[in-house]
């Protein structure tokens, strides 16, 4: 017993107290600012570097829903582009995921264009399925660690559980493979409505680094509404907790 | 012998000429990848073909312990050839080669007594097989029940069928069927003409290997284009490695502990992945380690700032870990879940060809980074550990002397790197890959031996590009653990490997 009890006293306190504004470390890869002084030349070779097309080709501006994070046009053109540690990236819409060149701001959230009755029905208690669709284990692993000692996000009364059945929407990781478009399919009507869909990871959201593998099949992206997209390669714990967070209006 | 049968290749060596590897004839192929698996300290690690202008060859690669060689066999298919005589009833190491063989080319290896898909993969040679039909073994009888579990499963982990056969409570057979996370990247590499785009898929290969996939790749790509990397980069890398290690092997204990409901060791020992893979994420930005590796040199090159909270962390993570493991491996009540649960035999590993932990934890002297050294391991000779009893004890046991001895690793190689001259080595993307050879870079990851093969053309363009993950010769050691055990065990026998799903269908 005694043993047990300095194993505890060395744990000590893990939890993140305030998963609002908990720091990370100075070189975190988050959403990137593009200076407005960016030219015209400049856009071009970095575009043309992207390996995953992820930068406007005229603008310069960066999508967040494509980009791998790899952080490779930051360090072509380190006065022009720069990743900030900021994880608060995600949103419900998907064209606020283009960080525009020239802008400091913050990628927002759109409270007015969440679906009423999630707020309504899921801001006290909010169960999850998870399904991986060729996912690459690490999107899993960060969504696993947000239940953990350190994020510990079901203290909001959010967590990932087994049934679909028992579950208010399914969380997608991976590029959405062909061989599991129906295992999707079938989970996901097995969730009762309402029911919400988070694509957490940028190979969920775009397909990222695989898209346009003959492998994948992405009409379910298509065929259904998204109430939360979730960047990152893979996607931070506190980004997925910060966006779903945003999206149920808890402050 | 007067004309050499094979060809014999160092790991990331100077790559032989594809003109220079013998081609045999099929009988010869046969019985030398039979007479060469006969020594137990030689193994399999990749065995595949390739369709060049029509016409298919298969490349055998054999690693041998003894002299860290890696011999090649290869034999050429004739247009008409569609049935070679199947090496697995001798060595059923080869069963899962030749199976995927099969499934690509639809080539019959006759004899092969479990000719199935391995993958369902886009470009398989026979389209009428999908995932919902895959051949499940059966037994008929009244006294036996089928469970089916998955593709998804109950956590948050990735797709993957699992199909047992038994009878009341005990597992008579189990089934793996993969295939679900297949996302084509074997031949995304080829046609990726990118470098940087190849250096992202090799990070995506199973992401909890990031580290272990990125350097297998960019050790090829070396390798290949002639690039010569730094000594303190090659022991950069081996940190990274070995915090990867660190890493999984501590996250893989706490989930342990929770199977078997020690909610003190899960939840101490999930904290102390966190502060792994957060000193990893100071490191390069990535708590998994994407970015961290790429050919030619690196975008974060390691400073003694990183340098010193690396070593804080792990001395921090190594005491406390040290207090908890103690406690997971004493008490009678988890031993009691742990002990003779899952046990594979030493013949049974060999005989299936499985490798790196799952190899180790049955006493098995099969690990990478000592019998085929890379980077700085050449110069910085590691201790090889094994457990001798190939139960769930043997592949928690294993985990926790391996994090010990990762500590050591990282301290011992930390010391040697301060003192090394620091080269600014940015990454190479403009590489040009020499014409017509073939490469080849095995690597040590956590799990076991990751193999890149590559083989290039006559204008130095990649043409074929072979991943192996140790997964695919490890998920049937899970299938014979479970074998006369409690069905109830099966989620404790699968986290004591904790095999990758992506890993094996690419």
């Amino acid at each position: 017993m005694l043993k047990e009890i300095k194993v505890l006293k060395s744990h000590g306190r893990q939890y993140i107290k305030n998963l609002r504004t908990q720091p990370v470390s100075g070189l975190f890869r988050g959403r990137p600012v593009i200076s407005g002084e960016i030219t015209p030349d400049e856009i071009i070779s970095v575009s043309s570097m992207c390996p995953v097309k992820a930068i406007d080709k005229r603008s310069g501006s960066i999508d967040l829903g494509r980009c791998v994070f790899c952080k490779e046009c930051s360090f072509a053109l380190p006065e022009k582009i720069r990743f900030t540690n900021d994880y608060r990236i995600a949103s419900n819409v998907r064209g606020n995921l283009i960080i525009k060149s020239g802008t400091e701001s913050p990628v927002r959230l759109e409270e007015d264009r969440v679906r009423k009755e999630i707020r309504r029905l899921f801001k006290n208690s909010l169960k999850l399925r998870q399904v991986s669709a060729g996912g690459d284990n690490s999107c899993e692993m960060e969504l696993n660690a947000t239940g953990n000692v350190n994020f510990d996000f079901g203290r909001y009364g959010i967590e990932f559980v087994a049934s679909p059945r028992h579950a208010d929407g399914i969380v997608i990781t991976g590029p959405l493979s062909e061989n599991m478009a129906e295992a999707l399919k079938i989970c996901y009507e097995a969730i009762p409505e309402p029911k919400i869909i988070i694509l957490a990871g940028t190979d969920a959201i775009s397909g990222g680094i695989f898209d346009g593998s003959p492998a994948l099949n992405r009409k379910f992206i298509e065929e259904h509404h998204i109430d939360l997209y979730v960047p990152g390669n893979p996607a931070h714990p506190l980004t997925y907790i910060n966006g779903v967070m945003d999206m149920l209006g808890i402050k | 012998m007067s004309q050499k049968l094979y060809s014999e290749i160092k790991n990331n060596s100077i790559s032989p000429d594809l003109k220079e590897i013998p081609v045999l004839q099929y009988d010869i192929f046969y019985e030398l990848v039979c007479d060469f698996l006969k020594d137990e300290a030689r193994h399999c690690i990749a065995y595949y073909g390739v369709p060049t202008s029509g016409i298919l060859k298969l490349f055998c690669y054999i690693a041998d312990d003894n002299n860290s060689s890696i011999a090649v066999f290869s034999h050429e298919l004739d247009n008409n050839t569609i049935v070679l005589k199947s090496i697995t009833p001798v060595c059923p190491q080869l069963q899962i080669f030749e199976r995927e063989i099969h499934e690509n080319f639809g080539v019959v290896f006759d004899g092969h007594p479990w000719m199935k898909p391995v993958r369902y993969s886009h470009y398989r040679s026979d389209k009428s097989n999908i995932i919902d039909n895959y051949p499940f073994y059966t037994i008929e009888s009244e006294e036996l029940h089928e469970v089916g579990v998955g593709p998804i499963h109950a956590g948050v982990i990735e797709p993957g069928h699992f199909r047992f056969i038994c009878n009341g409570e005990k597992v008579l057979h189990l089934e793996i069927q993969l295939g679900y996370q297949h996302r084509g990247i074997e031949k995304l590499f080829i046609e990726k003409n990118d470098s940087l785009q190849r250096c992202i898929l090799s990070e995506s290969i199973a992401g909890d290997t990031s580290i272990g996939h990125a350097l297998a790749h960019s050790q090829l790509i070396e390798s290949l284009a002639g690039i010569e990397v730094s000594e303190a980069l090659q022991i950069e890398r081996c940190i990274a490695l070995e915090m990867e290690r660190l890493a999984v092997h501590i996250g893989d204990t706490a989930a342990l502990c929770g199977d078997v409901a020690y909610q003190l060791g899960q939840v101490v020992c999930e904290a102390l992945r966190t502060l792994i893979i957060n000193a990893t994420q100071l490191w390069c930005g990535n708590r998994l380690g994407k970015g961290l590796v790429r050919p030619g040199g690196s975008n974060y090159q390691m400073n003694d700032d990183v340098a010193g909270e690396i070593l804080t962390v792990i001395a921090d993570v190594d005491r406390r870990f040290g207090e908890v493991a103690d406690r997971i491996y004493s008490l009678p009540s988890l031993l009691s879940r742990f002990e003779d649960i899952g046990k594979v035999t030493r013949e049974q590993a060999l005989t299936i060809g499985a490798v790196g932990m799952a190899a180790r934890s049955c006493g098995i002297s099969r690990d990478i980074r000592v019998t085929h050294p890379f980077q700085f391991y050449r110069s910085y000779p590691i201790q090889l550990l094994t457990v001798e009893t190939g139960d769930v004890f043997a592949r928690g046991m294993l985990r926790n002397l391996e994090v010990r001895e990762s500590v050591k690793i990282i301290c011992g190689l930390i010391e040697i790197w301060r003192r090394k001259e620091k080269i600014i080595n940015k990454p190479v993307y403009n590489y040009k890959l020499k014409p017509n050879k073939v490469g080849i870079s095995i690597v040590e990851g956590w799990r076991g031996e990751i193999c890149h093969t590559v083989i290039t053309d006559k204008g130095g363009n990649i043409e074929n590009y072979k991943v192996k993950d140790p997964s695919m010769q490890n998920w049937l050691a899970l299938a014979l653990a479970v074998r006369n055990q409690e069905i109830s065990d099966f989620p404790i026998n699968n986290k004591s490997y904790n095999l990758s799903y992506c890993g094996n269908d690419l």
